[in-house]
């Protein structure tokens, strides 16, 4: 048995007595074992954890599938999402061992809608990454072809779905991490509004960007996901206290009238031919089902990669420094005095991406260069924020290409980090202004490689960028 | 702007890691590409405007964050100690402070 099935398909297996829990997840389990050689996407398979959920939900499953959204789902999480008792290593040394006394909101509530957590997936170290080679338990591979990235920080997730293993998955973008695989693994991923999902017992990179999202083969099951992980949450003082839609019953597909911004800026000087003609195919597809394609301008888009990267590594480099050796995770064998211990036990326990950004992070905060960079770049920040908030005086969504470029091979940037950050030009933006994202499959190359088109909405208006997704499958 | 081998190891030192000799090298160079590049934000006059501040939930949200302090159970010292590399009798055991 395969599951590279919808959750609406795996429910209606249940219904009609197909299929338990168990033999969904065995098979999940299965395919993710054997893939796991070529495919490097999980850091902790969670077996028996797993298929013992899955029993218990077994005689009950075909009345548990009328009020629980994701009963019986197998599903994936990124190893930057805490869960009790359950290795998470953030694809880092220094988290090698460790073990969370606690679980992140996100993932209860997935729990709670019935989901069964079979993995923790494979990232870019503490989600530092494009292309998840920075993993200190090696790269992630793309199942459309293995010689190429699945992008990154959140590889393993799309991976995970994209390969077949799960419906759906957990990622987290502080950057474009989840869209970006997505568009290069060929599947949907959303990035929601800062503030709509809890981030607590998300392991924190940079606090002002970050934000827990949804991978899934199609729409609706991301819409799925995204109920079932909306909301206010106690231990999150910046999730927002905005009742979430239900975001399977927005999905009409009735995008008449709907107002699709196209900014020029987004469409010239970097981007790969063939995914321009791609994205802009996808964009005439939404107009010929009757929404209105206007132009919009977002003139400080040429400053983003400049003001993310500066904002980023220095919110990371203050909250990386918490990794010390003393509280938990690895520390150096070989120190004399308290403070070796914090030197060396970074140094030994870090990756390289990680350590430059820490340095990136601390320079831009250092005393002489603080106005200079950091205070330079949330003035950017600001201004950035305002060209969105005109833009969207003249549309409902903006669409845009996810990345300039498909996939790239395993190696090919890696020596080249400047090179690396400017793919993600089109996917930083919308995290400088807290704004919502979807990347939506829109064909691929003539070498195979998927494309995909990021559509962005405003604040909390998830229910219509997510229908607009809808239009395009 | 080019970053002397001195100035890495004030980051460093800031940063609270310690590099090798190779990481050292090849930072100075990569961060003084990347310095380079986000050098261009000078081209943007920000001289009227103001550093961005959070507006998390969109801009009528943000008074809502406080809370009551009001106690809740914890995790208690057993469990917080669970992870340390080298705990004792309730504490987290480190080299000495001072000298070295």
């Amino acid at each position: 048995m395969t599951i590279s099935l919808t959750v609406d398909e795996i429910h209606r297996l249940y219904e009609k007595g197909d299929a338990t829990p168990s033999e969904i997840v065995r098979a999940a389990l299965d395919r993710i074992e054997e893939s796991q050689s070529s495919l490097n996407a999980y850091l902790t398979v969670s077996r028996e954890s797993a298929l013992k959920r899955a029993e218990t939900l077994d005689s009950g499953i075909r009345d548990a599938v009328r009020v629980l959204p994701l009963a019986g789902i197998p599903v994936a999480i990124k190893d930057n999402m805490c869960t009790e008792g359950v290795r998470t290593t953030c694809g880092s040394r220094i988290l090698g061992n460790y073990i969370p006394p606690y679980t992140a909101t996100a993932v209860k509530q997935l729990e709670a809608a019935g989901a069964i957590i079979v993995g923790k997936t494979n990232l870019d170290e503490f989600a530092m990454g494009s292309s998840t080679e920075n993993s200190a338990y090696g790269p992630v591979r793309n199942p459309v072809n293995t010689d190429y990235v699945p992008g990154g920080s959140s590889g393993g997730s799309a991976v995970a779905v994209a390969a077949g293993h799960v419906p759906i998955s957990l990622g987290s973008d502080t950057g474009g991490s989840i869209r970006q695989p997505a568009s290069y693994c060929g599947i949907v991923g959303l990035k929601p509004t800062y503030g709509r999902v809890s981030r607590y017992g998300l392991v924190a990179f940079a606090s002002s960007l970050d934000q827990i999202g949804p991978f899934a083969r199609n729409v609706r099951d991301a819409a799925r996901a995204l109920s079932a992980i909306s909301g206010r949450d106690v231990h999150d003082s910046t999730s927002a206290p905005v009742s979430a839609p239900d975001y399977l019953a927005a999905l009409t597909g009735d995008v008449k009238g709907l107002r699709v911004g196209v900014p020029a800026e987004c469409f010239g000087e970097g981007l790969d031919a063939e995914v321009k003609e791609r994205v802009e195919a996808g964009i005439a597809r939404l107009r010929e089902r009757g929404a209105e394609v206007v132009d919009v301008s977002l003139p400080h888009s040429r400053y983003v990669v400049s003001v993310y990267y500066i904002i980023a590594t220095a919110e990371a480099s203050s909250n990386l420094a918490r990794f010390d050796g003393v509280r938990y995770g690895y520390r150096t064998q070989q120190a004399r005095t308290l403070s070796d211990m914090y030197r060396r036990t970074r140094d030994e326990g870090f990756g390289a991406e990680v350590k430059r950004r820490i340095m990136l992070g601390t320079f831009v905060l250092s005393s002489g260069y603080y106005d200079a960079y950091y205070e330079k770049a949330q003035r950017v920040r600001a201004m950035l924020v305002r060209d969105f908030d005109s833009a969207f005086e003249k549309c409902d969504v903006i669409a845009t290409p996810t990345a300039p470029t498909p996939a790239f091979k395993l190696g090919e940037k890696s020596d080249d980090p400047l090179a690396m950050y400017l793919n993600d030009i089109y996917t930083v933006t919308i995290n400088l202004a807290g704004l919502p994202g979807v990347s939506v499959p829109c064909g691929e190359t003539r070498a195979g490689l998927p494309v995909g088109l990021q559509l962005i909405g405003s604040h909390f208006d998830e229910a219509r960028l997510l229908n607009a997704a809808c239009a395009l499958e | 702007m080019p970053i002397t081998q001195t100035e890495v190891e004030k980051i460093a030192e800031l940063a609270n890691l310690e590099l090798t000799p190779e990481e050292k090298d090849s930072f100075s160079l990569q961060l003084a590409a990347i310095i380079d590049y986000i050098d261009q934000l000078n081209e943007v006059d920000t001289s009227q405007t103001k550093a961005w501040q959070q507006r998390s939930a969109g801009d009528a949200i943000i008074s809502a964050v406080t809370r009551n302090d009001d106690a809740a159970p914890s995790l208690g010292a057993e469990r917080a100690l669970e992870n340390a590399p080298d705990p004792d009798e309730g504490h987290f055991r480190v080299p000495r402070v001072i000298g070295g």
